[in-house]
């Protein structure tokens, strides 16, 4: 179990973040994207290797309307 | 000629920045961004809704131009540089508009934490623009903590007051060495004239042109507004008097027979 954006998930151990986002229908590849595990911001380059531990904090944020 | 406005290097012709919150229909922010000549437009960083539909950064990219994330939300520093480093890996874009607020009755800026995260995210490499307090010297604590300008409110964000201390904002202008642009407050196209009349670089307006009852004539009123407040300030107002002075001559004045 992990926590996406603050809903709790079940992925598969060793789960990466590419995988994680492909199992929420999310494009790896689309501009204006990023993600934080565990507060820390996971670079958009690692994310193919980058695995979410079991328990992780995932936020997967982007541009919105705002002053 | 005006000069164009330079920021951390990069000309700027327009010096009217853009916020897109508040906008209520993407077509309306498209046509405001238009009306509003403005070339950096600025965007919230927030948790990925997929069931969206349409993107902000689609209208910003439909319209050649580049988003300016902000840190509007965050109430301390380590949340406003993780908002950032959020925005640079989403946006690849590593200019800020810092934003670490107070309280959410007032937005008004937290001081320490504000020239907190802008030290840390100057030193990360980040372009930083921080709205900021009317204050001048915080305006210039931001300064020295190389902020690449410095933002301070006309007064509260979405309050529309416009200039609420004129005298501080003069401070801050006449002793920054980075531009100043006007940050919360204005709301309506008088008040963009008068920041810039008072030595504003430019103007950053959201809630006036986004909540206006037409959108899109508002943008264009306060581009126009600064662009007034712009060629006024070349001019060279005159001095203010306590006493009238005549335009019309005094001399030869018919008489009239009683």
């Amino acid at each position: 179990m992990i926590f996406v954006n603050g809903q709790p998930h079940d992925v598969p151990d060793r789960s990466t973040i590419s995988e994680l986002l492909v199992k929420l229908n999310i494009d790896p590849e689309a501009s204006g994207i990023a993600v934080a595990v565990d507060s820390e911001v996971a670079a958009r380059g690692a994310w193919t290797r980058h695995e979410v531990r079991e328990g992780a904090h995932v936020e997967i944020v982007t541009a919105t309307q705002g002053g | 000629m005006v000069r164009p406005l330079v920021i951390a290097g990069r000309e700027l012709r327009s010096r009217l920045l853009l916020g897109t919150g508040g906008f209520t229909r993407l077509q309306t922010l498209t046509e405001a961004i238009d009306a509003s000549g403005a070339e950096l437009v600025t965007v919230a960083m927030r948790r990925l809704d997929p069931s969206a539909e349409g993107s902000v950064l689609d209208v910003i990219a439909a319209s050649g131009l580049e988003a300016l994330p902000n840190t509007a939300g965050c109430f301390t520093a380590r949340d406003a540089v993780r908002t950032a480093k959020l925005a640079r890996e989403a946006l690849g874009t590593d200019w800020v508009k810092l934003e670490v607020i107070g309280d959410e009755r007032t937005l008004l800026p937290d001081a320490s934490e504000l020239l907190a995260a802008a030290e840390e995210l100057v030193d990360e490499g980040f372009v930083v623009l921080p709205y900021t307090n009317d204050d001048p010297v915080l305006a210039r604590r931001l300064e020295d903590a190389g902020c690449a300008a410095v933002m301070p409110l006309g007064s509260p964000i979405g309050s529309g007051m416009g200039i609420a201390n004129q005298a501080n904002l003069t401070l801050i202008v006449e002793q920054a060495g980075v531009p100043v642009i006007l940050d919360a407050g204005v709301g309506t196209a008088s008040d963009a004239a008068l920041a810039i009349e008072l030595g504003c670089d430019a103007v950053l307006c959201a809630s006036a042109i986004s909540r206006a009852l037409d959108p899109v004539a508002m943008a264009r009123a306060i581009a126009l507004g600064v662009e007034a407040g712009l060629l006024a300030r070349g001019a060279g107002r005159i001095e203010r008097r306590t006493h009238a002075r005549a335009s019309s001559p005094l001399e030869g004045m018919p008489e009239f027979a009683e």
